[in-house]
């Protein structure tokens, strides 16, 4: 009977808007929603974080709030965003992603950076080496990176963001042990990528490449995911090798003020963002290996996995506005190595 | 004067259903493609491609996809001859297996095929001794597309086997022929054109894999970088033109491509007569 009822396509019609209309409004009443478009690597950080912050939300006295997340190569996530993916957080891998955002739609003001503490970046890392057990090949720095049969795994800069930090951070040491000669700079990171046989898309692809398939001596890898590496498969497996110059990596967040529906979801959103920098979400960071500002509640051993090394920034290379086209752009210093 | 008189009534709603499906899922995507080529011009188009790294992705997509189907053309028309002509124990399940490609995401694929052959893989170590190396060279990139290409040779080969009558090729051998003589005589013009429409889809399937590929070529840029991965790239770089403009060149290509193997077809046809 229901379906000979059904078979009338206007009333079948109405009956969906009729039910679509009585659901929606009772969802926007009981509860907020929030979308954090984040990187890669995050996935295990801010699993933990989501469910630190909603407790604490409802603790201050508010509606429940649900948040859900999606994680995947920073630009191709920055990409979805200025396509029309209506999130209202972003937590990418590096600021020129964000800048893309706001250049290229107009979600989010130009100046977003400076709205919350350290450059919007509640937490930080670095890049570091993750070798074979022993160090076989008796990796201590860059310089030995180019060495007669090594090969070094990264992602490609174009699709990744860790990427475009190891590449720097390789660029930052060549320019240093060179006293500023930036031809010398250039040749050191073309030598480099010469000894370089596997470029993957996105971070997570270049661990695998290197700890499942066996490829390659020494692996460019964000200091956290090196770390989580070393949880996962057992640190009798690989080794950390902290070269003595590397680069402060900054993930930056930032408030989509052009996907904000409500008063109520700008209060979460802005708050999510916020309580990141709280002493509890810090020591949440810490624990997940990143490198974050305020220890007062993380533990000793959270605090001292971090080995100090000498970091340059990306003030150094002029900001990201100057970075990204220079070494990243269509025909920069990047493609022109593979040019060549 | 198009009504064509058929006992069944509906050609007014089957053509319109055809045309906007036909509109909504090809057409609108090919013309948004074109119209981007038609907004940046012929001469950024040309400056779009005229990069090294372009010319050596889009050859080598083309190379890996026209020897992958070569070989299945060879080795898909083995299997399905094996599998019409034969009766073995086992037969269904290989049977079953050949449609596996379709069924399985491409992403699986490419990452069982890298770890198979991956330095440290089962297939990896044991090629290493003969200085064969697979994942992360244009190898792998055959190899992956071997596996995407391989069923639709196989069934479209297949039925027409199935019809084939053994009795010409009785009567082949008892009028003197020899076997090479008769497959290539008898059996093979019948196949022709079930050949070359397997080799042209699996052809066409494979120049735009994307999935499969990218986990097992090495991705490097003027190496084993395949055409659909700079599409990709470009996008990253929010140069939507000169994605669009590979895309073009692609779509340009694979068109002339199957042009090709249909006139093919339609030569064969009147060389050969109605078979």
């Amino acid at each position: 009977m229901t379906i000979a009822f059904l078979r009338n396509p206007a009333t079948a019609l109405a009956i969906v808007l009729a039910a679509g209309g009585a659901v929606t409004p009772t969802f926007a009443l009981a509860e907020t929603r929030l979308l954090n478009v984040s990187y890669d690597p995050t996935r295990e950080f801010y699993r933990a974080y989501n469910e630190l912050f909603a407790q604490w939300w409802e603790a201050q006295g508010h509606d429940p709030v649900t948040i859900e997340q999606s994680h995947g190569g920073s630009g191709a996530q920055a990409r979805a965003v200025i396509d029309g993916l209506e999130a209202q957080v972003v937590t990418l891998a590096l600021a020129s992603d964000i800048d893309a955002i706001a250049q290229r739609s107009d979600v989010l003001p130009t100046d977003w950076q400076a709205t919350l503490p350290h450059n919007s970046a509640p937490y930080t890392s670095t890049i570091v080496f993750l070798v074979r057990e022993g160090n076989p090949k008796g990796i201590k720095d860059w310089q030995d990176l180019i060495g007669e049969g090594v090969q070094v795994i990264t992602p490609n800069p174009k699709t990744s963001g860790g990427a475009r930090w190891n590449f720097l951070a390789a660029w930052g040491w060549a320019l240093k042990a060179s006293q500023g000669d930036e031809d010398r700079a250039r040749d050191y990171v073309t030598q480099l990528f010469k000894h370089v046989p596997v470029l993957d898309t996105g971070a997570r692809g270049a661990t695998t490449t290197f700890a499942k398939r066996g490829v390659g001596d020494v692996l460019l890898a964000w200091e956290n995911e090196a770390f989580l590496a070393l949880a996962e498969m057992g640190d009798d497996a690989f080794d950390i090798v902290v070269p003595s110059v590397s680069i402060l990596a900054e993930p930056p967040v930032a408030l989509v003020e052009g996907n904000i529906e409500s008063d109520d979801q700008r209060e979460v959103a802005q708050a999510y963002l916020e309580h990141l920098y709280s002493p509890e979400a810090q020591a949440l960071a810490l624990a997940h290996y990143y490198r974050a500002w305020d220890k007062s509640r993380a533990t000793d051993e959270d605090i001292e996995r971090f080995p100090d090394l000498e970091l340059v920034t990306i003030a150094d290379f002029g900001g990201w506005a100057e970075a990204q086209p220079r070494f990243f752009g269509d025909g920069g210093i990047f493609d022109q190595i593979y040019a060549d | 004067m198009l009504r064509i008189s058929s006992p069944l009534p509906g050609f007014g709603l089957g053509m319109g259903l055809l045309l906007a499906g036909l509109s909504l899922v090809v057409l609108l995507p090919l013309a948004a493609l074109l119209g981007e080529g038609i907004a940046m011009g012929p001469a950024a188009l040309a400056g779009h491609l005229a990069s090294p790294r372009v010319l050596s992705a889009l050859a080598l997509s083309f190379r890996a996809a026209l020897v992958a189907s070569a070989f299945n053309l060879v080795f898909g028309l083995a299997l399905a001859w094996v599998l019409t002509r034969y009766r073995f124990p086992g037969r269904r399940l290989i049977d079953a297996a050949v449609d596996l490609p379709f069924a399985l995401p491409t992403a699986v694929a490419g990452i069982a095929l890298t770890a198979l052959y991956a330095p440290n893989g089962i297939f990896g170590q044991a090629l290493a001794p003969l200085g064969i190396t697979v994942a992360y060279t244009e190898i792998g990139i055959w190899l992956a597309l071997v596996f995407v290409g391989l069923p639709f040779v196989v069934r479209t080969v297949q039925p027409v086997i199935d019809e084939i009558d053994r009795e010409c090729e009785e009567a082949s051998a008892t009028l003197g022929a020899s076997r090479a003589r008769t497959l290539r005589r008898v059996v093979l013009p019948v196949l022709t054109p079930s050949l070359l429409t397997g080799f042209a889809l699996a052809l066409a399937r494979s120049v735009g894999e994307f999935g499969s590929v990218i986990f097992i070529a090495g991705n490097l840029p003027g190496k084993t970088e395949i055409a659909p991965l700079l599409i990709v790239i470009r996008l990253e770089e929010y140069d939507y033109a000169g994605a669009a403009a590979i895309g073009l060149a692609m779509l340009g290509i694979s068109f002339s491509m199957l042009l090709l193997i249909n006139a093919t077809q339609v030569w064969n046809r009147r060389r050969i007569g109605h078979v």
